[in-house]
């Protein structure tokens, strides 16, 4: 517990995704098993005692400490479980025998709402503060310490030197703590049997395609909806839905459970019926439809006829057994549309391909993207296999142009890692009316990118010597800065003062030369709202 | 028969005001936060020591920091430990040390037969820059509440020296930056460090250079020290540098060779606080007292009244309620130790 202990600390403390990968795959190297597995477990799907329960801490503490000192306490630490791994009476200097993290797993899986109120203070007093925080974060499930579950894996990956793609792979439908991956990348034997189990398989992704021109013979275009890619699969008579990062949301959307009743591995977007994007013919509802809903653990009869979700195939990756990422795009392509027979039309279509003689036409079709609401083109290479994450050449995605707007600097936030010691992240504002008649900016977004590091050095500068405020890591920066920012697409937001949140901001240009009242007004953005 | 005594309340000649503690029959000020006729300056801290006072009683090493940051010594009174100075008004001042930086006093207060103890800012722990606090038996317990919170307990400072020397190991081609407060903190900490056997040079942010000589002409050996200002970033590899908290994440580290940035400051016990600090490393070192020594410290001074202020004066008060101790919170402005 100790060494897992220190692991949690050192990755609450670190920025850096390098340092994190490093901290990670030294741990998994140097851990036995089975204490790795859980750790691993614990980081990142997170462990379910159902012993435990968050009002459990609270209760412990109410017994040991007065509660006037301990809502004090709590309110200036801001989180339950570090409150009380300082506030639990420190055990004796060297009269502690910690457990390791498997012995912790094994106590904390045997203990029941009668016994959790003595066994866990038991536990407790094994251990040292942190070994305490470590011990209550892992109790009470989430860790909640910047650790996602790609990130365990590239780190697993980098332990062991497997490919990432493989442990992707053989991850899911393993248990914690995990032991047949643990065998087959730590002690060399065969990997794991994946065939009868319902497993997330590594999406292909794609390149941006930017100044690269391709030949349609070699290339196939297709739309780029505005959903969120997701991999349908049957295996072992259960169906799976997931997203991109490999997140089971199968519960999110129990209509698609249902839809697919072979063994099959397909890929698509995930949307919501409507006529948003691309009209009658396109068939799909906006993003926005979409998000609501997205994480819900569970859907109302409600939900389900307001918003109906179908998936829009793209590949297929495997067909009753037969793997056929191998394949080149044309024939797997085919075969998907065998495959449209046997799928229910009301959850499955197919994603068109577009037409097109040449590719100066297919520019002039991206062209009206925007006026379709789609988000751009996909161009794929005919003979491409289906190959884990982003190789050159294959898939290249070709965005609509982004919108612009001149927003005025506001705020200023340090950066972390490499950038800590400038200021590197942006908020800023349009008017709210006529600037010459006393209107105020009101925040439009936030974005860290879109500039070069000589750039950021004039900006660090510009902040420092146009500061006008202080809030902890925040500057106010005096209203005098342009930028002209790009973004994806604006929608109604009712989080934001200003009625508006943008898609994928970044900073576009910075307009060093543009007085701060030619920026534009809040009715600018208001119009290209397309909800 | 009726008798008529005029007699004034208890401890009625020393009151709270929001700038300080007035003592009224000797008309002076104890760590006023604005210029006064007379102060008594328990320790060199600017939220303590401000300049511009009339006249200033303090202990000659808390003089010589006023100095170094003021440039005047107009007014000075030095005041050693253990010396009783009478002050107008009949009122007796004895310095004791507090144990917190060079020069630092708690100030006990005699009048009208009645005892109070000052503290200013205070700790329990050893400290190989300064002598240790003394409990001064007293009626009224003036003390600071900084770590005022059962969830501070500062950790033997070995541990945190270890974890810095470990940190220096493990990262050979970088360098250490500590973020210390550059009166006390600072000075304490490269103490410690020599005290554990490190006997390389320390790299010193140019802010911090005229203070660590003045801790070494009052007999504080501090070994060899560097400016960074004075070195190229390949002789800094594999060193500690120290620097001023405002430093840590400031345009000057970029001349440092790729540093892992700690933090020594009591606030590091609480996750959360570091991390607004960006530090990687932080260090729970602190020059004032834990939860276990104020409440430890009230037992054994064992006053009649405790007041308690700067700091978090409510969950102390909420102690002494619990342990059937008369107390009261003060409310004084102007005092900051979020660097500590």
């Amino acid at each position: 517990m100790e060494s897992f202990a220190a692991l949690v600390d050192a990755l609450v403390y670190t920025r850096s995704r390098n340092e994190k990968l490093r901290l990670i795959a030294e741990y998994l190297r140097r851990t036995p098993d089975p204490d790795r597995g859980w750790a691993l477990a614990a980081l990142t799907d997170g462990l379910d005692f159902p012993a435990v329960k968050a009002s459990t801490i609270r209760n412990l503490m109410h017994e040991r400490v007065d509660p006037v000192l301990w809502t004090l306490s709590r309110d200036f630490v801001g989180d339950t479980a570090e409150t009380a791994s300082l506030l639990w009476p420190e055990p004796e200097r060297g009269a502690m025998t910690p457990p390791s993290v498997s012995e912790a797993v094994d106590l904390l899986l045997h203990m029941t709402r009668a016994s959790v109120m003595s066994d866990l203070p038991r536990l407790l007093d094994r251990l040292d503060a942190d070994g305490r925080y470590a011990l209550i974060k892992l109790a009470a499930g989430a860790m909640r310490i910047g650790v996602s579950a790609r990130l365990a894996k590239v780190a697993f990956a980098q332990a062991f030197e497997v490919p990432v793609e493989e442990v992707e792979e053989y991850w899911h439908g393993i248990d914690p703590p995990y032991a047949p991956l643990f065998d087959w990348a730590a002690h060399g034997k065969p990997p794991p049997d994946t065939e009868n189990l319902p497993l997330f398989r590594p999406f292909m992704l794609a390149h941006p395609l930017e100044d690269t021109v391709v030949n349609l013979v070699d290339f196939v275009a297709e739309w780029k909806w505005d959903g969120i890619r997701v991999q349908l699969v049957h295996a072992g008579g259960e169906t799976r839905l997931f997203s991109r990062g490999g997140d089971d949301i199968t519960a999110t959307f129990p209509e698609m459970t249902a839809a697919l009743d072979f063994p099959a591995v397909l890929d698509g977007e995930l949307l919501v019926r409507g006529t948003h994007q691309g009209g009658d013919a396109g068939g799909a509802a906006s993003f926005n439809a979409l998000q609501q809903r997205l994480g819900r653990k569970t859907v109302s009869k409600k939900m389900l006829g307001e918003y109906p979700a179908f998936v829009r195939l793209y590949d297929a990756l495997i067909v009753e057994g037969e793997d056929l990422r191998d394949l080149p795009w044309s024939e797997r392509r085919a075969r998907l549309e065998a495959l449209m027979a046997r799928l229910p039309a009301e959850r499955f279509d197919l994603s068109a391909v577009i037409e097109a003689d040449h590719f100066e036409h297919l520019a002039e079709i991206r062209e009206g993207a925007r006026e379709e609401a789609i988000e751009g083109l996909m161009l794929k290479r005919r003979d491409s296999p289906y190959v884990a994450g982003r190789k050159t050449g294959l898939w290249y995605k070709w965005k609509r142009d982004p919108l612009l707007v001149d927003c005025v600097l506001m705020y200023a936030q340090r950066g972390s890692g490499k950038r800590s010691s400038f200021y590197s992240d942006y908020t800023f504002g349009c008017w709210d009316g006529e600037p010459d008649e006393g209107a105020e900016l009101l925040p439009v977004g936030k974005a860290y990118f879109g500039f070069s590091d000589e750039e950021l050095r004039l900006l660090d500068r510009h902040v420092r010597q146009h500061t006008v405020n202080r809030f902890g890591p925040v500057r106010e920066t005096d209203k005098s800065l342009v930028f002209e920012v790009a973004f994806d697409s604006v929608h109604e937001s009712k989080r934001h003062k200003s009625g508006l949140a943008m898609r994928f901001p970044r900073i576009h240009r910075i307009r060093w030369d543009k007085p701060a009242h030619e920026a534009d007004r809040i009715e600018a953005l208001q119009a290209l709202v397309r909800d | 028969m009726r008798l008529c005594l005029t007699m004034a309340a208890p401890f009625s000649w020393i009151r709270p005001e929001p700038h300080g503690i007035y003592v009224s029959p000797a008309d002076c000020w104890i760590d006023p936060s604005r210029a006064v006729g007379r102060a008594l300056v328990t320790h060199g801290h600017a939220d303590h020591a401000r300049g511009g006072h009339g006249g200033t009683l303090a202990t000659p090493a808390t003089l010589a920091i006023m100095e170094l940051r003021y440039a005047t010594r107009d007014g000075a009174t030095p005041v050693s430990y253990g010396e009783t100075i009478r002050l107008p008004g009949g009122v007796d001042a004895t310095f004791v040390p507090a144990g917190h930086v060079l020069g630092s006093a708690q100030v006990l207060l005699e009048h009208a037969g009645e005892r109070v103890v000052v503290t200013g800012d205070y700790k329990r722990r050893p400290d190989p820059t300064c002598p240790p606090f003394e409990v001064t038996p007293c009626d009224v317990f003036i003390t600071e509440a900084t770590f005022g919170l059962p969830v501070f307990t500062h950790p033997p400072v070995a541990d945190e020296i270890g974890k810095l020397l470990k940190a220096l190991a493990d990262h050979p081609g970088r360098c250490v930056l500590v973020g210390a407060y550059a009166l006390g903190k600072a000075q304490r900490l490269i103490a410690e460090l020599r005290a554990a056997g490190h006997t390389d040079p320390i790299y010193l942010h140019g802010a911090m250079e005229r203070m660590c000589r003045l801790y070494e002409d009052f007999g504080v050996d501090l070994g060899e020290l560097r400016l960074v200002s004075d070195h190229t970033k390949d002789e800094m590899r594999g060193s500690v540098v120290v620097c001023p908290p405002s430093a840590l994440n400031d345009r000057w580290s970029r001349r440092l060779p790729d540093p892992f940035t700690a933090m020594a400051s009591g606030w590091m016990r609480v996750r959360q606080r570091a991390r607004q600090r960006n530090v990687e490393l932080p260090l729970v070192v602190s020059d004032h007292a834990d939860w276990h020594e104020l409440t430890r410290t009230i037992a054994e001074v064992d006053p009649a009244e405790t007041w308690i202020t700067h700091g978090r004066e409510e969950a102390l008060l909420r102690w002494c309620q619990l342990n059937q101790r008369r107390a009261r919170a003060l409310a004084l402005v102007g005092y900051e130790d979020e660097d500590d």
